[in-house]
């Protein structure tokens, strides 16, 4: 991929926490545009890498977003620059109320970007006025979501396994709704459940213990069972 | 009967003078998870500039001489704070044990230097006739110092929940309280809400330094270490983070305090109050209210 198409770029990043070597120089391109899918067995790395480009956890190392070095800006400088976060766990303000998790995310252009919220998910409306720590799991990764798009600065959204734990129908909201906002933001997306991966990534980079093992079109590795394996675990043998 | 209502009423004006101490505790330990034993010097040094500028401007009406006493507190109080914060405790961000030595240095300091300053003696604040007399009610002649001590806590009490449920920076610390770096992860800078914290934690203990020489009759240098005390009592039976769990939790400790240091012995209420904090601890161990910053 030309430079140009490049928006976040990882160049030998390492993280360490205490004495554990978690990222052991990480490096890849992220593409504007679309949905970029960061894949790996549990506990390789996966969450530490969004930390690390957030600055969440202590990095080295390069990360840039469209050419400008993000490693020595502080979270929300970073942030600031358009990166936003879905996290793992959903980190919902549990003692805010829905309209106060969602006010808290507001920047100048929200205004339309709560249509797009309140399209896809018309519950958050009825649901303003309720303390966020009451609502369901799916209903707490909505808030989530719509966190990181109420921003209409943001540029890249880095969602960490957005549909773990769901019912059904409520990962088919989810996945919907990614999709929807692939249209708005670039997409840097931990997914586990291989089949809503393969629905809306077009790239794939995986890691294993630290360090990126695979990078290149999503069809090339989920069409190989035998790479797929090697490269996923036994998941990607049942997911597929 | 008439006991009773003045224990009463002058636990509650302890507690109110406990409380505009507390709050800042709280929400400072509460957002920051820094253990400010500095706050009893606000509360000291601002009483002692609010004397001083009392002093300058005697010959004047006592209502102008403590008017100002009291702004001069407030104000020092919130700048002594704000400098802390800015100076001493930004730079050991994520150093815990650096900051709590800090601001048991800066505690320490300020009692040695005004004691340097002003001398180990008692101040008296020159206060107004009306405040040192007494109102009667049910029958008990309830010194004014406590009227005023209950109204201003009241006050700040309103204010606070006022700046929490209503304005953005109040967002930004009920949230700050609750994940810290969820908010920064939303673009926020928290560290703005730190000093806006210690600021207006610093501008209350102020005035419970000011409000507390009238209560009292005189300022000291050593006062405001034994009030941090009881502030730290507070704020854990309150629920850390807490602005109302603070202010329930004042008022119980105010008239626990009272009550038993006049009917069993002086000190019994003291140590009641310690008994309180274990029986507490062991029973909710987040405190009256948990951990949400209402
Ligand atoms: N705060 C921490 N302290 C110590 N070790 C940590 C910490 N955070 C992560 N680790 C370790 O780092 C490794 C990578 O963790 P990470 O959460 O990034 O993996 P992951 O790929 O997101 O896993 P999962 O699929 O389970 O979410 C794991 O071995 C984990 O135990
Ligand atoms: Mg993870």
């Amino acid at each position: 991929m030309s430079e140009r198409d490049v928006l976040l770029a990882l160049r030998n990043v390492d993280v360490f926490i205490g004495e554990s070597h978690i990222l052991q120089g990480v490096s890849f391109d992220v593409r504007n545009g679309g949905i970029t899918g960061l894949l790996g067995r549990n506990g390789v790395g996966k969450t530490t890498t969004l930390r690390g480009i957030l600055g969440l956890a202590p990095r080295t190392g390069s990360v840039t977003l469209a050419g400008e070095e993000l490693t020595r800006l502080s979270v929300h400088e970073v942030v600031q620059r358009g990166v936003g976060y879905v996290p793992e766990d959903r980190d919902v303000f549990a003692g805010l109320t829905v309209a106060e998790n969602l006010r808290l995310a507001e920047r100048k252009g929200s205004e339309l970007r709560y249509d797009l919220i309140y399209e896809l998910f018309p519950e958050l409306k009825q649901r303003a006025a309720q303390k966020a720590g009451t609502l369901s799991g799916g209903q707490q990764q909505m808030v989530s979501l719509s966190r990181a798009l109420l921003n209409a600065d943001n540029r890249i959204l880095l969602v960490d396994e957005p549909t773990k734990g769901l019912a059904p129908l409520v990962v088919r909201n989810v996945t919907e709704a990614l999709r929807r906002a692939a249209e708005v933001a670039t997409i840097l997306l931990v997914e586990q459940n291989l089949s809503v991966a393969h629905a809306l990534v077009r790239d794939v980079i995986v890691l294993d213990q630290g360090r990126v093992t695979f990078t290149g079109d999503v069809d090339e590795l989920m069409n190989d069972p035998a790479l797929a394996r090697r490269h996923l675990g036994l998941a990607a043998a049942v997911g597929h | 009967m008439s006991t009773t209502v003045l224990l009463l009423i002058t636990g509650l004006g302890l507690g109110a003078l406990y409380f505009l101490i507390a709050a800042g505790l709280s929400l400072i330990w509460g957002l920051m998870r820094v253990l400010n034993l500095a706050h009893g010097a606000f509360f000291t040094v601002a009483a002692y500039l609010g004397w001083s500028a009392s002093l300058a401007l005697s010959g004047t009406s006592p209502w102008v001489q403590w008017g100002v006493s009291v702004v001069v507190a407030v104000i020092a109080g919130g700048v002594f704070a704000t400098l802390t914060e800015v100076v001493l405790i930004r730079p050991l961000y994520a150093r815990p044990v650096g900051q709590v030595l800090v601001t048991v240095g800066v505690a320490l300091a300020a009692v040695a230097l005004i004691e340097g300053g002003y001398g180990g003696d008692p101040k008296q604040l020159t206060l107004p006739a009306w405040l040192t007399g007494t109102t009667a009610i049910l029958g008990a002649n309830i010194p004014n110092t406590r009227w005023v001590a209950i109204f201003a806590a009241a006050l700040v009490l309103a204010l606070l929940l006022f700046f929490l449920q209503r304005t953005r920076y109040g967002l930004i610390v009920r949230a700050g309280v609750e994940n810290r770096s969820m908010v920064e992860a939303l673009g926020i800078d928290v560290q703005r809400a730190f000093t806006l914290v210690f600021a207006i934690g610093g501008m209350a203990a102020g005035l419970s330094g000011v409000l507390a020489a009238a209560y009292y009759g005189t300022i000291d240098p050593v006062r405001g270490t034994s009030m941090l005390i009881f502030a730290f009592i507070v704020i854990v039976i309150g629920g850390l983070g807490s602005v109302a769990g603070s202010a329930l939790a004042a008022v119980i400790v105010g008239v626990l305090q009272q009550f038993l240091n006049f009917y069993a012995a002086a000190g019994v209420g003291d140590f009641a109050v310690v008994l309180l904090l274990a029986v507490v601890l062991l029973v909710r161990p987040g405190g009256l209210t948990g951990a949400t910053s209402t």
